[in-house]
């Protein structure tokens, strides 16, 4: 078959939701589409381990520590079902890894902000969380099979992680001023970054028309960020705390909630590096990849021992 | 971690279960491969039983003669029990 015939057959597949298989013919492009996003999310899940960790040996109950291990523990599987699922693409755990370390792969710029209290621990499970549950559920029907049996697991995960950190907000919120203080001082630092996590306006995603023909996007960035927004302030309302956004409003013809303008300045300068923790995070990588080398090594030596022994 | 190659991992999710693949990783030996893969696809009672494979020594059938191996099966409407026609009166079968 000629390449036209090719990605005829391709496109026809798309339009009638088949699955595309690692094996089958796609388009180049499609391929290193796929490549960039499926990564950049894999190494999302990796370096969002980073901000939580701070505080495993700091949660207040063992309860609570029982979970953090657990979330945090999750985050590293959901990593490993992506890198997989990207490795089927043609591309090697190293290369992605190396891509990482030297900057030249990108991740949610959300892990690139501190986590300076124990209320973080509870806003990041429920807005950092829930706006990647808002941004993965679509993505269990992505095109690419690989993908989308990844997200599936990785969906099925998620939602105790948004479940035990929207818990430490409510008992924060029932507690002392002091904590209600600290809840509401998450909430002032992670609302706008998580709103950051749907990416750039929809007028400045030339990707995202051809990502959605393709079904490896399925909603646009803005419609996302309002879905996020619609659900969130009723819950903020639960708890009692309020969103740091003068513009939030209810708006009765739209039948969505109004809010304010995002400070894309500040988005584009912390995905370029220049983030309260960008330098921070890939040196915490860098620097567990590299002492990490021996014990590679030494797995790789004994394996080999073992298959020598065998064959004598 | 370039020569430590995939492995794909099938789990039997309970007793009297076939094994179903999950998906893969990478491990050193197949000892490794087990122990990995029950901390990466069995931390919620997932499975009793893992199977791992060297991904090298799995073959798989071509896409493109897909047509070739299961069009020969679509014509073959007797194979399956609704094909024969039968009154209502007969019972039990
Ligand atoms: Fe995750
Ligand atoms: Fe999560």
């Amino acid at each position: 078959m000629d390449e036209k015939h090719l990605e005829d057959h391709f496109n026809e597949k798309i339009d009638q939701d088949v699955r595309i298989e690692p094996k089958d013919w796609m388009p180049d492009h499609y391929r290193k589409t796929l490549i960039r996003q499926i990564s950049q999310h894999a190494h999302s899940e990796i370096v969002g381990m980073l901000p939580e960790a701070n505080w495993i040996s700091r949660a207040p109950t063992l309860r609570r520590k029982a979970a953090a291990l657990a979330k945090v523990q999750d985050e590293a599987g959901h990593g490993l079902y992506l890198y997989s699922a990207c490795e089927t693409l043609g591309v090697d755990r190293d290369t992605l890894l190396d891509q990482l370390h030297t900057g030249k792969a990108k991740y949610s710029s959300i892990f690139n902000y501190p986590t300076l209290t124990w209320a973080d621990m509870g806003a990041i499970g429920w807005l950092v969380d829930g706006a990647a549950i808002m941004n993965q559920v679509p993505l269990c029907r992505a095109s690419y099979g690989p993908y989308a049996r990844a997200m599936i697991r990785v969906c099925k995960e998620e939602s105790f992680h948004q479940r035990q950190g929207f818990e430490i907000m409510l008992t924060l919120c029932k507690g002392s001023d002091e904590q209600q203080k600290m809840a509401q001082d998450a909430l002032n630092r992670w609302w706008w970054p998580a709103l950051m996590m749907f990416g750039p306006t929809d007028a400045d995603s030339p990707h995202t028309e051809q990502s959605m023909r393709w079904g490896i996007k399925r909603f646009t960035n803005d419609e996302l960020r309002q879905k996020f927004v619609d659900v969130s302030k009723p819950q903020a309302d639960l708890l009692g705390i309020k969103i740091p956004d003068p513009d939030l409003k209810w708006n009765e013809a739209r039948g969505h909630y109004d809010f304010g303008e995002i400070n894309w300045d500040e988005f584009y300068n912390v995905i370029k590096g220049n983030g309260p923790c960008n330098k921070q995070r890939i040196d915490a990588r860098t620097k567990a990849w590299e002492e990490g080398a021996w014990v590679r090594e030494a797995a790789s030596a004994y394996a080999e021992k073992k298959t020598k022994q065998q064959a004598a | 971690m370039n020569n430590w190659p995939l492995w794909e991992i099938f789990v039997r999710s309970k007793a009297g279960l076939n094994h179903k693949h999950v998906g893969s990783l990478h491990a050193s030996d197949a000892e490794m491969a087990i122990q990995n893969a029950r901390d990466v696809y069995t931390r919620r009672n997932e499975g009793v039983s893992i199977w791992v494979v060297e991904s090298k020594h799995i073959t798989a059938s071509d896409p493109d003669d897909s047509d070739p191996l299961y069009e020969p099966a679509k014509d073959k409407v007797y194979r399956h029990p609704t094909f024969y026609d039968l009154p209502d009166e007969v019972k039990h079968m």
